[in-house]
C-alpha cells in the first residue's frame, strides 16, 4: 500500500528546509522499500511548524513538524506512516487547536489540496461557486457579491459589490479584470500562500468577475519577490486552460474568460491600482489621478475591475454558499472573514482567517503566543508600512475597518506585526519616511520630498536637536503630506510616525546617547 | 540604488545584439509587452544593456525616452551585470523586529559587504528588499531565488562563504 505524505512546496516552508526534508523522506523510503507519493500542498499557515509533514492514514492526516533532515529516520522508526507518536508529532492536523479554532472560507483549500491538481480541487469543493455563477445574470452575480458586504482585502476596504456594479454598467468592446497580487505591505504574505497553495481558487473567482462584469480576459499582477508565487499561477493557469475552465464557453456558460500572470519588477507603488496599471501597460508605474476611475477607464483604457487576490479568492464561497452565509461573519461594517497574517517577533506566526472583529491582543496572545524571543509585546503595526503602531493598551481595538478608523490606524491587508520591548519607535517612525522616500513615484512634491525631509527632521529630533523646534516641523510636514499627496503612498505615511509619536512619546524624548548605547 | 559596484573579474558582459532581438521578437506581441521583455532580457544577460532601448522602442512603437523611464523606475532592472549570485535580503519592519539589521552591521563589519555592493571577486551581490511574504519566519532572505528563512549570523556567514572566493 502506498502511503501518502503531504510536504508543503510553499516558500516559507522551502525557506526552512522543505526541499530537503522532501528529499530525506523519499531517500528513506526507498532504503526501506516502503512506497509513499508525495504531494507537495500549500502551507496550512503555522509556519512556526514548518516544514510541516502530513502523513496520511486511515484514521486521517497527522502532522509532524518542524521536521528536519536529520530527524527523518527516526520518524520511520516511530511508525509515523502509520500516525504513530513522536516528539515532533501534533496528532490529527484537524485537532490542532490553532487550527480548529480558525474560520476558513478563502483558506479553506490551503495545505490541504494539492495545488495543482483540478480533480483534488474539485473533490474539496473547488468550482462550485463558478458553476453556479456559470447560470446566473451578471447583475444577479453583482448582487450576491454586494449583499455579502464583502469589502476590498487590499487595503482601502471600498465595497467589491460596487465596483462591479460600476464596471458592469459601463459600455465597451473589451473589459478587463485585474487581480493585484503586488502584496508589498511587510507583514503580509496570504496572496502569496493563497497562489502556492490553492491558486484555482484565485482563477475561479477572477472568472467569475469576468462573469459579472462580462470581461473576457485578466491578468494577475505578481511581485518579483514572488518568484514561486509566480511560476505556480503560470502552471495552474495552464492547468484550468487545458481542462477548459479557462478559455472558451466555461462550464457549458457560453462565456469566456482567459487569464495571464505577469510579473511586477520591485516597486512598492505599483500595488497602488492606476499604478498597477500603468505598469501593466508597459510603463513607469506613476499614479494616475482619479477620477477618471478604473472601473470606467482601467488598463489600456478599458473598464476595468481591479482587486485584491483576497477579494477574488472570497468569491467562489460566496457565490456557492450565499451571500448571506458569509455576511453571517463579521462585525458592525466590516462582514466576512479575513485572513490575518502574524508576522515579526511572533512565537506563533501565519495565516489566521477569523470572521472581522477579532481584537489584536487575542491574535497575538492567544494565537501568536506573544513575541519568538520571550520579551514582553511593546508594539504591534497593523496594516503594513501605512498602518500604525499601537502600544499594549489598544491592543484590545477590534480588527475591523471602521474600528481600525477610530484609533487613527487601519486594516490595510490584515498584516500584524509584533515587536517586543527592545524597539525603538523613533527609528521605526524614521525607517517608515526612508521608506517613502525609497518608493514614492516621485509625482507629488509632498510625497517625494517630504518624506526625505522628515527623515531628516527625525534624525535630528534623535540626536537631540532642537527637539521643540523639529517636533513642530515635522507634525507641519505630515500635516502636508496628509494633505497634498495624490494617492495614500505619502498621504498615510504619517499613520506609522504619528502613532509613534502619540503612543511612544518616550523614544523621541531619550538622551541621544542611551538611544546609541542601546543599539 | 544603485547596485553596482563591482570590481574588475565582475560577471563579463555577454550581450548578444541577435539574441536580444530574438527575445524582443518573441514577446512584443503581449499586451503591454515592455515589462516582459525587459524581464527576459535580464534573465538572458543578467542585466539590462542600454542597448536594447531603441530595440525595444522600435519593436513596441514607442519612444526610447518611455522606454528608458521604464527601466530606470522599477528597482530589479539593472542596467549593468551584478555579482554571479545575488542575495536580497528583506528589510522592512516584520525583518526589523527579528534583528535584520544586526545582520546588515554583520554583513559590513565581517565580511565588508554592503547592500547594494558586490564582493570584490564578483561573485556575491548583496540587495535590500522590502517583503518577501515569509514575514512569519523573519529575517527573510532571497539567494538566487530561492527563500532562506530564521537568518542568522551562522546563516550569513555560511551564504558569504559558500559564495564567494573567501572560500578559499
Ligand atoms: C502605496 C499603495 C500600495 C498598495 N499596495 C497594494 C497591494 O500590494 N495589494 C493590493 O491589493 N492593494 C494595494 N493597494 C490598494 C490598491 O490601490 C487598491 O485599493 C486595491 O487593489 C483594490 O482592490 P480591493 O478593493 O480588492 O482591495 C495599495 C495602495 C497604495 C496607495
Ligand atoms: S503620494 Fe507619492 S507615491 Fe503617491 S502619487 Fe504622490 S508622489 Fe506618487
Amino acid at each position: 500500500m502506498t502511503t501518502r505524505i503531504y510536504i508543503p512546496g510553499d516558500s516559507a516552508a522551502l525557506s526552512v528546509g522543505a526541499n530537503r526534508v522532501a528529499d530525506a523522506i523519499a531517500a528513506e523510503a526507498r532504503r526501506r522499500s516502503v512506497a509513499v507519493e508525495i504531494v507537495r500542498n500549500g502551507s496550512r499557515g503555522m509556519m512556526w511548524l514548518e516544514p510541516l509533514v502530513e502523513i496520511e492514514t486511515m484514521h486521517g492526516r497527522y502532522a509532524y513538524g518542524p521536521v528536519k533532515p536529520t530527524n527523518v529516520a527516526a520518524l520511520f522508526d516511530a511508525g509515523f506512516l502509520s500516525g504513530d507518536p513522536h516528539p515532533l508529532g501534533h496528532g490529527k492536523i484537524e485537532d490542532i487547536a490553532w487550527l480548529k479554532r480558525q474560520q476558513r472560507l478563502t483558506f479553506a483549500r490551503c495545505g490541504v489540496s494539492d495545488p495543482l491538481s483540478i480533480a483534488d480541487y474539485c473533490a474539496h469543493g473547488g468550482f462550485m461557486g463558478l458553476e453556479k455563477a456559470a447560470g446566473m445574470a451578471p447583475a444577479a452575480i453583482v448582487e450576491e457579491v454586494t449583499a455579502s458586504g464583502l469589502r476590498g482585502r487590499g487595503g482601502a476596504g471600498f465595497p467589491t459589490g460596487l465596483k462591479w456594479r460600476t464596471v458592469l454598467g459601463a459600455k465597451a468592446d473589451q473589459k478587463y479584470i485585474v487581480c493585484n497580487a503586488d502584496e508589498g505591505d511587510s507583514g503580509t504574505f496570504a496572496d502569496r500562500m493563497l497562489m502556492e497553495g490553492d491558486p484555482f481558487t484565485l482563477i475561479e473567482g477572477m472568472a467569475i468577475a469576468g462573469f459579472a462584469v462580462e470581461a473576457t480576459k485578466g491578468f494577475v499582477y505578481i511581485r518579483s519577490e514572488y518568484p514561486h508565487a509566480f511560476a505556480m499561477m503560470e502552471r495552474a493557469i495552464a492547468e484550468a486552460r487545458k481542462t477548459g475552465l479557462l478559455g472558451a464557453n466555461i462550464a457549458g456558460s457560453g462565456r469566456s474568460f482567459d487569464l495571464e500572470a505577469r510579473l511586477g519588477a520591485g516597486a512598492y507603488i505599483c500595488g497602488e491600482e492606476t499604478s498597477l496599471l500603468e505598469s501593466l501597460e508597459g510603463k513607469r508605474g506613476q499614479v494616475r489621478a482619479k477620477p477618471p476611475l478604473p472601473a470606467i477607464k482601467g488598463l489600456f483604457g478599458k473598464p476595468t475591475v481591479i482587486n485584491n487576490v483576497l477579494s477574488f479568492a472570497a468569491c467562489p464561497w460566496i457565490i456557492a454558499h450565499g451571500a448571506k452565509a458569509y455576511a453571517n461573519y463579521g462585525l458592525g461594517r466590516s462582514r466576512g472573514t479575513q485572513p490575518f497574517q502574524l508576522a515579526g517577533n511572533i512565537k506563533h506566526g501565519g495565516l489566521v482567517e477569523l470572521a472581522l472583529g477579532i481584537t489584536i491582543r487575542e491574535l497575538v496572545e492567544d494565537f501568536g503566543g506573544g513575541t519568538f524571543t520571550g520579551k514582553p509585546i511593546r508594539a504591534v503595526q497593523v496594516g503594513g508600512p501605512l498602518g500604525a503602531y499601537f502600544p499594549q493598551k489598544l491592543l484590545d481595538t477590534p480588527l475591523g475597518y471602521e474600528e481600525m478608523l477610530a484609533v487613527k490606524g487601519m486594516l490595510g491587508h490584515g498584516g500584524i506585526v509584533v515587536f517586543d520591548d527592545t524597539v525603538d519607535l523613533a527609528r521605526q517612525a524614521r525607517f517608515a519616511m526612508e521608506f517613502c522616500a525609497i518608493e514614492s513615484c516621485g509625482k507629488c512634491t509632498p510625497c517625494r520630498i517630504g518624506s526625505t525631509r522628515g527623515m531628516e527632521t527625525l534624525d535630528k529630533i534623535m540626536a537631540g536637536k532642537d527637539r521643540t523646534k523639529n517636533r513642530e516641523l515635522l507634525d507641519d510636514l505630515c500635516q502636508l503630506m496628509t494633505d497634498g499627496s495624490l494617492c495614500a503612498l505619502g498621504g498615510l505615511t504619517p499613520i506609522p510616525v504619528v502613532s509613534a509619536l502619540t503612543h511612544f512619546p518616550e523614544d523621541f524624548e531619550r538622551p541621544a546617547g542611551v538611544r546609541m548605547a542601546a543599539e | 540604488m544603485s547596485a553596482h559596484n563591482s570590481a574588475s573579474g565582475a560577471a563579463q558582459d555577454g550581450f548578444d545584439e541577435a539574441r536580444a532581438r530574438e527575445v524582443i521578437d518573441g514577446l512584443k506581441g503581449l499586451q503591454g509587452a515592455a515589462l516582459p521583455i525587459l524581464h527576459a532580457l535580464q534573465r538572458e544577460f543578467g542585466y539590462v544593456d542600454q542597448r536594447v532601448t531603441p530595440m525595444i522602442a522600435e519593436a513596441l512603437n514607442i519612444s526610447r525616452a518611455e522606454v528608458h523611464g521604464a527601466i530606470s523606475f522599477y528597482h530589479d532592472f539593472k542596467t549593468a551585470p551584478l555579482g554571479r549570485h545575488v542575495l536580497k535580503i528583506c528589510r522592512a519592519e516584520a525583518c526589523q523586529s527579528m534583528g535584520v539589521e544586526k545582520l546588515i552591521e554583520r554583513l559590513d563589519r565581517m565580511h565588508r559587504l554592503k547592500p547594494g555592493g558586490t564582493s570584490p571577486d564578483g561573485e556575491l551581490t548583496i540587495e535590500s528588499v522590502y517583503c518577501l511574504g515569509n514575514c512569519a519566519l523573519s529575517p527573510a532572505a532571497l539567494l538566487d531565488g530561492e527563500p532562506v528563512g530564521r537568518l542568522d549570523n551562522a546563516g550569513i556567514d555560511g551564504i558569504v562563504l559558500q559564495h564567494t572566493g573567501a572560500r578559499a
